[in-house]
């Protein structure tokens, strides 16, 4: 499978970021499969039309994340997933990210029950793998 | 960075009459970058940028680029840096393929296959007018004409203007297309921050004759911060924040925007009791416009070493 990447130019977003994020969400939802490959950092650049040094900070930072790895003279691949954090950093991280949809939605005269459906709704949107994605080992 | 830098001035200086139009410049464009020179009309950048290439006198100062004095550049060290005028300065009355040719002609690294495929890429008619062709077409016969000597250096005085936006992408594709190699370097000046935003591995900001910032494009992003906070009632007054640039004050939110967001401005701001407090990320045109505006104190240089984690 491949993937399909976008960027926008003059985001809150930074282009490198945009790009990490794009390919995190494609690997926790199938869309990238392990063994998939991505494009090189000058293929991407061209076809994004972006500095090939941000591609490649990119690719480092999910390097670092053990999501991707370069394989010498093949290309960039998807590695096996692994678990990158645990429980408790998963939810320090999680935390702020709820307080800001929380905080939006008082703001925006939100009552916690549309809340609540509107968090279920997106849910049944979402169809994470069978067995649990976060770990193989 | 242990090599020389490509371009470097120090204290470089210009005054027309009495008015100072670049003042006290200290700037530093590391090799194989793509080095963005921004600033508002008039801040002085292409009279900086003259004077890097030998066209302008400093008042005082000293710069240097290729490692040769700006004051005394001989044929050989221009012969590496191609340069690329906002006028686009033509002969009328010839055909494109007429000014490769006559242009060729000053260059003995002339290399056609560069030429013909820019303008190609521009998708001109190489047996086409000069007098015929729009601004775009014209922008890029002059892309061709600076990149097919294979220039070392790159200097681009507004490249983007008056471009339409196809023109514009193909000038940003042709940017992108010669860091393939990864020794040279291109230096343009732009109003175009999503062109900036794309292909810019540094900035510099020149603010009123004076150079504000100096650094990574994302340094200088991360550096402007927009803080959001939230009050039951009105907003308190404002109190004198660190670094302050913009201040918006809505019914129950303050926005603040800031640069160089430390602990200490962090305590200013938790001082003022907020029921919420968050850090919202910022686009580099906002953070530059923010930069630049008229309200904020204007006494901040970025510099690689204030680069934030």
């Amino acid at each position: 499978m491949t993937i399909n990447l976008n960027i926008n130019t003059g985001s809150n977003t930074p282009i490198y970021k945009q790009i990490t994020d794009q390919v995190r969400m494609a690997v926790a939802s199938g869309r990238l499969a392990v063994d998939d490959q991505l494009p090189s950092i000058r293929a991407l650049a061209e076809r994004l039309v972006i500095n090939p040094n941000t591609v490649a900070r990119a690719y480092a930072d999910l390097a670092r994340e053990g999501l991707i790895e370069s394989r010498a003279g093949r290309g960039v691949f998807v590695t096996r997933k692994r678990k990158m954090f645990t429980r408790e950093e998963g939810w320090r991280r999680l935390e702020p990210l709820m307080d800001a949809v929380i905080g939006e939605a008082m703001v925006l005269d939100f009552t916690p029950q549309e809340l609540r459906e509107a968090i279920e709704k997106k849910l049944g949107q979402w169809k994470p793998q069978k067995g649990g994605s976060r770990n193989d080992e | 960075m242990n090599e020389q830098p490509v371009i470097q001035t120090r204290s470089l200086t210009k005054y027309f009459g009495a008015k100072p139009v670049v003042h006290d410049l200290n700037l530093e464009v590391p090799r194989g970058s793509v080095f963005a020179f921004l600033g508002r009309n008039g801040s002085g950048k292409t009279t900086t940028i003259r004077m890097l290439l030998g066209l302008l006198e400093p008042t005082r100062g000293e710069g240097s680029i290729l490692g040769y004095d700006i004051r005394a550049l001989p044929p050989e060290a221009r012969a590496r840096i191609g340069y690329l005028t906002e006028e686009h300065q033509l002969y009328g009355w010839m055909s494109v393929k007429e000014c490769g040719g006559f242009q060729s002609q000053f260059y003995p690294r002339w290399n056609e296959k560069i030429f013909r495929g820019v303008i190609g890429h521009f998708s001109l008619k190489p047996t086409a007018r000069v007098k015929d062709l729009s601004r775009g077409e014209r922008a890029g016969l002059c892309l061709g004409l600076t990149l097919a000597p294979e220039p070392e250096l790159l200097i681009l005085d507004d490249p983007a203007m008056g471009l339409d936006p196809v023109a514009r992408r193909s000038l940003v594709e042709s940017m992108i297309y010669l860091t393939r190699r990864s020794d040279r370097t291109i230096f343009f000046s732009s109003h175009q921050l999503a062109d900036v935003e794309r292909v810019a591995d540094y900035i510099a900001v020149l603010d009123h004759s004076v150079l504000r910032a100096c650094c990574p494009v994302e340094a200088f992003r991360s550096s402007v911060k927009e803080v959001r906070l939230r009050f039951s009632g009105a907003p308190p007054a404002l109190p004198k924040i660190p670094g302050l640039l913009q201040a918006f004050r809505a019914e129950r939110e303050l926005r603040v925007t800031c640069v160089h967001y430390s602990r200490a401005t962090e305590q200013v701001l938790q001082a003022l009791a907020p029921l919420q407090m968050e850090m919202a990320p910022i686009s580099l045109e906002d953070a530059f416009i923010s930069y630049l505006g008229e309200r904020g104190e204007k006494s901040f240089i970025l510099s690689e070493t204030e680069v934030q984690p």
